[in-house]
């Protein structure tokens, strides 16, 4: 176990520097002149010159990237944005909690609504409530978040006036008009659905195969034929199986979310990663990018890693071989 | 010997368990063929019988080249084998095919059932389209299939069908040697009389060699010619079909015996089973010398468990690895404790002899 | 009256292709502390047939008739709950897979005591108590310390005495094996079988062995029933069955056996394969693959008749008896001659 963890860790490092690496190189593929964004588009050469001096920009890639690790790991500093020369450290701390809430809402909800579907559609297959889960489902994963998150906007926030239109609400500090746990609710409500509809989708399907299997499996015949009852044989040997790797995907796809629900914020307006990511790739502020990229892999390499160990706790299989 | 088709020398195969955090540092080894010497004449049917774990399967595998032995030698029609590259095996995998055990896994599910059996004319370039067809649907006719069922695909046919279109692909090249992996170990018992006498007509026919495995002893006997018994990988006796279901040597043997079922109520209630302790030990960590000790109703203790038994020779190449053979058979379950003879005076044999 | 009594029992599955006829007319007893063998091949229905009785099917689709009077009671139209009470605490059943019949995520002590304390008012200590001494009775060494193992820590053989040891922890009076040994090496087998005969005498429980090997029945088996095609075709006592046997499906079973005791150039064949059970062959089922077959057995099918001079010995075949008798005799004969020779 141990040597599997310190394995999993080494690699993981790896990964990450392979991560930074490729997306700092990808940026200096693209033909533009960051020392411009940061003298301003007016500015005259010298200018740009003394900013290309200033920023370290005429070294070559693989000076800058040193550097840029090296500010990174003895500093813990991400550098400074060129387009608004803040920390790009505040800039991820402000806009990660964002993210982070509409996520984890996200997946709470989802699953919240995908667990009970999933096992009533596989406990009933072709049924009315089988048949409408799978429409569900093809709904879910067909149409675009965008679209889902402007038709929603539109009946629920515009024309109900249940709900804001866009904008977030803090839910500690509050820094805009609004703030407070149930303002930051309301103003999550929209955001959450739209978020969470492709996934509960996904999983509604992938609960159902699992649980179909599992109630073919030998076990759950040797249970009833102990005489157990059905509700005992679901709770204590189906769903206990079934819902394991569902657990692992969990992981995988919070940790792969926390890298920006672009589409959800920017149809929402909620100021998180993703829509600081998209701002920055527009204006090619190298720094933000790197310091979004650097979160989101840390998120994705974390959440995987949890998942690993929590399965290897779970499945005693895996946890004594 | 002239006319041995397969010569197996002290084969070897050890699959290595690797520890490490960075760097995979092996640290221990599946011994799953340990050592086995044993030669094959043309024409006949060498029978190999064994318990899961014995080594069978991987060492039917290592004849065929498919797994690369860790030791030892293969030759086959006198040539060396072991060691070949995998372009100067190609013409030799023509003169030796297998049969696999599964017949649901064993084809190709999106393959036509013509295209399987021809796939290895097609590899070797035997003959134009036409010819291949010809041959194919001759094939079909021989293992018993109708010819016109040449497009179909595997699915539509039965187990033992599927078995039959197995075997048509291994006749397909004409081959010296077939391997038979287990072949009629997934069917009825119905449909494994018809596979059993067909290979029996083939080899008649064809002059085939087989290499049959099974852990059916019934079915071994059935088509054998001389009988191998596995344990653990490695040998424990070899002799000729007769010899060994009415004289065998080897406890293990005897055990086996004992233990199939006869399908007789009065001979079966009479019957008293040597009934072996525990489970087959674990090739990683084979126990000491011999390697039954542990479970042999007839253990010496300083002896067989310091020493390990050679291949002995009794008469008409019967051979056996253990240090106190069974004295005569049918033993009852006492007589199979105690050997009344001291270790035996046979004379050991580096290898078994035709 | 028999601890079972099985009356015409049937039981049709719907399925997309139409109605496959998996047990169609099956009748038989079983008394107290007796063992009765049920042999056939794959598609011959003697799995459904005990599944049937369980109550194992799936619900939908499953169409059931037919009475199973476990003590005078049907199996088949009581209420679940009243079944449930009877499973795994009277009649107890193991499956032919050891390896993929436990759950893999829970010790085998959970395991085992969930069986007891699903019909036993005890404390759990008391249940796990009760679970070690079934353990040790089945032989598996170590009881103390393997009881908080997962069933992948086991062996197949071990696996299987984990079921057996889960079958009988509440004393049923009835045990349904289905193909209990056929997973296993032959030296397992004969460990497993010996743990249940040896079980059998101890604790007086009657068995249903279901095989497709003719070997096994012929050493654990009372009584006899040969199915082909979701029907019987033979029923009798053991040494009746395998020494006067009346049915050309036996013949050919019997024939097609290699066996080490006796020595044939060319075992028996059955041509053909089982047949279809959406669409069985009219008349006599095994009509299609019968080297014997008539002109009457394409039409009619005959009906389960007993042979004179047999006990309780059924047969389901047009042939005259002194037809039969000389075929036995010839299957017999020609065994013990190769024999002798």
């Amino acid at each position: 176990m141990f040597r599997y963890l310190v394995r999993r860790i080494l690699w993981a490092v790896v990964l990450f520097v392979a991560v930074t690496m490729v997306s700092f190189v990808i940026f200096f593929i693209v033909p533009v002149e960051p020392a411009r964004l940061i003298a301003g588009p007016q500015a005259p050469p010298d200018a740009v010159e003394r900013a290309k001096k200033a920023y370290h920009l005429d070294d070559p890639v693989w000076k800058q990237y040193l550097r840029f690790m090296k500010t990174l790991v003895v500093d813990g500093s991400l550098g400074k944005s060129l387009a608004t020369r803040q920390r790009v450290n505040d800039v991820v701390r402000a806009a990660a909690p964002v993210t982070i809430s509409l996520v984890i809402g996200g997946a709470i909800l989802w699953m919240l609504v995908a667990v009970p579907i999933g096992i009533l559609s596989a406990l009933k297959p072709r049924s009315l409530l089988d048949r409408a889960a799978m429409v569900f489902v093809l709904v879910g994963i067909s149409a675009h978040p965008v679209w889902i998150g402007l038709i929603l906007s539109y009946f629920v926030g515009y024309k109900l006036q249940l709900t804001p239109l866009g904008g977030y609400c803090d839910l500690i500090n509050p820094s805009t008009d609004c703030g407070g746990p149930i303002d930051w609710f309301h103003s999550m409500i929209l955001p959450w659905i739209t978020f969470m509809l492709l996934f509960s989708a996904l999983y509604v399907r992938m609960i159902r195969a699992n649980v179909l299997e599992t109630l073919n499996e030998d076990y759950v015949r040797t249970a009833r034929a102990k005489g157990a009852p059905e509700s005992q044989v679901m709770r204590s040997h189906v769903l206990r199986n079934a819902l394991l790797p569902v657990v692992t995907m969990l992981g995988m796809d919070i940790g792969l979310a926390l890298g920006g629900a672009i589409f959800t914020e920017t149809v929402f307006g909620l100021p998180g990663l993703g829509k600081v990511a998209v701002e920055a790739l527009t204006g090619f502020d190298l720094p933000i990018v790197m310091g979004i990229t650097v979160f989101a892999t840390l998120a994705i390499i974390v959440f995987n890693l949890a998942v690993d160990l929590l399965y290897a706790v779970i499945d005693p299989r895996i946890r004594l071989s | 010997m002239a006319d041995d088709l397969l010569v197996v020398e002290d084969l070897q195969k050890y699959f290595p368990i690797t520890r490490g955090i960075i760097f995979q540092k092996q640290v221990a080894a599946v011994q799953a063929v340990d050592g086995i010497s044993f030669s094959v004449k043309a024409g006949e049917t060498l029978g190999v019988v064994g318990e899961s774990g014995c080594g069978k399967s991987t060492m039917a595998r290592c004849i065929m080249r498919l797994l690369d032995p860790t030791g030892g030698k293969v030759v086959f029609d006198g040539r060396d084998i072991t060691n070949l590259s995998r372009a100067q095996m190609r013409p030799i995998r023509r003169e030796m095919m297998m049969i696999f055990q599964d017949p649901y896994a064993s084809l190709n599910a999106r393959k036509r059932v013509g295209f399987i059996v021809a796939e290895a004319l097609e590899v070797h370039k035997l003959g134009t389209d036409a010819e291949v067809k010809r041959r194919v649907q001759e094939l079909l006719e021989v293992v018993g299939l109708n010819p016109e069922h040449y497009n179909r695909f595997p699915h539509e046919f039965s187990g033992g069908q599927r078995q039959r279109i197995g075997v048509a692909r291994a006749l397909a090249v004409n081959p010296k040697l077939i391997v038979c992996d287990e072949p009629v170990s997934a069917l009825d018992v119905s449909v494994q009389a018809q596979i059993l006498n067909l290979l029996k007509d083939l080899q008649e026919d064809f002059g085939l060699t087989y290499v049959f495995i099974a852990h059916d002893l019934n079915v071994v006997r059935h088509i054998s010619d001389r009988v191998m018994v596995m344990y653990l990988g490695k040998v424990v006796e070899l002799a000729e079909r007769d010899r060994i279901y009415a004289e065998p040597k080897h406890p293990y043997t005897g055990a086996l015996l004992s233990a199939v079922p006869i399908p007789n109520p009065e001979a079966g209630r009479l019957r008293k089973p040597v009934v072996l302790e525990g489970d087959v030990p674990s090739p990683i960590n084979p126990p000491s010398a011999c390697r039954f000790h542990p479970r042999c109703p007839r253990f010496h203790e300083g002896h067989c468990d310091v020493e390990e038994p050679p291949l002995y020779s009794f008469s008409n190449g019967h051979v056996a690895a253990c240090h106190y053979p069974l004295e005569r058979w049918p033993l009852t379950a006492e007589e199979f404790r105690t050997s009344r003879d001291g270790p035996t005076k046979a004379k050991a044999t580096a290898e078994a002899e035709a | 009256m028999a601890l079972l009594e099985v009356n015409d029992l049937k039981t049709y599955f719907r399925t997309d292709d139409g109605i496959v006829k998996a047990v169609d007319g099956v009748s038989f007893e079983v008394e107290k502390g007796q063992t009765l063998g049920i042999v056939g091949e794959s598609g011959s229905g003697k799995s459904v047939t005990c599944l049937t009785i369980m109550g194992l099917n799936a619900k939908r689709n499953t169409i059931t008739s037919g009475t199973a009077a476990f003590r005078g009671e049907d199996l088949l139209k009581m209420n679940s709950r009243r079944l449930r009470d009877i499973r795994g605490n009277d009649i107890a059943m193991i499956f032919q897979d050891p390896m993929t019949s436990l759950n893999p995520v829970h010790t085998i002590g959970k395991q085992l005591v969930e069986a007891i304390l699903l019909h036993r008012d005890v404390t759990k200590s008391q249940a796990r108590g009760r679970a070690l001494e079934l353990l040790k009775a089945v032989g598996i060494p170590r009881a103390e310390r393997r009881v908080d193992d997962y069933p992948h820590q086991f062996s197949g053989g071990m696996r299987q005495r984990v079921m057996i040891a889960m079958a009988l922890v509440n004393d049923p009076d009835l045990l349904i094996a289905d193909e209990p040994t056929t997973a296993l090496d032959v030296t397992t087998q004969a460990q497993i079988l010996e743990l249940m005969n040896r079980l059998q005498r101890e604790f007086g429980s009657a068995i249903i062995i279901i095989t497709h090997d003719l070997g096994v029945v012929a050493e654990t088996a009372d009584d006899v029933v040969v199915m082909y095609a979701a029907r019987i075709a033979e029923h009798g006592p053991v040494d009746e069955i395998f020494k006067r046997p009346h049915h050309p499906y036996t013949w050919g079973l019997l024939g097609s056996l290699p066996r080490l005791d006796t020595d044939t150039e060319r075992l028996v064949q059955i041509p053909g394969q089982p047949p279809s059970l959406l669409n069985p062959p009219s008349g006599c089922r095994f009509h299609p693959r019968c080297p014997y077959v008539m002109n009457v057995c394409k039409q009619e099918e005959p009906e389960l008749k007993q042979v004179s001079g047999g006990h309780d010995h059924l047969q389901r075949c047009w042939l005259d008896e002194t037809t039969k008798d000389r075929e036995a005799a010839k299957l017999l004969h020609g065994d013990m001659a190769e024999a002798a020779s």
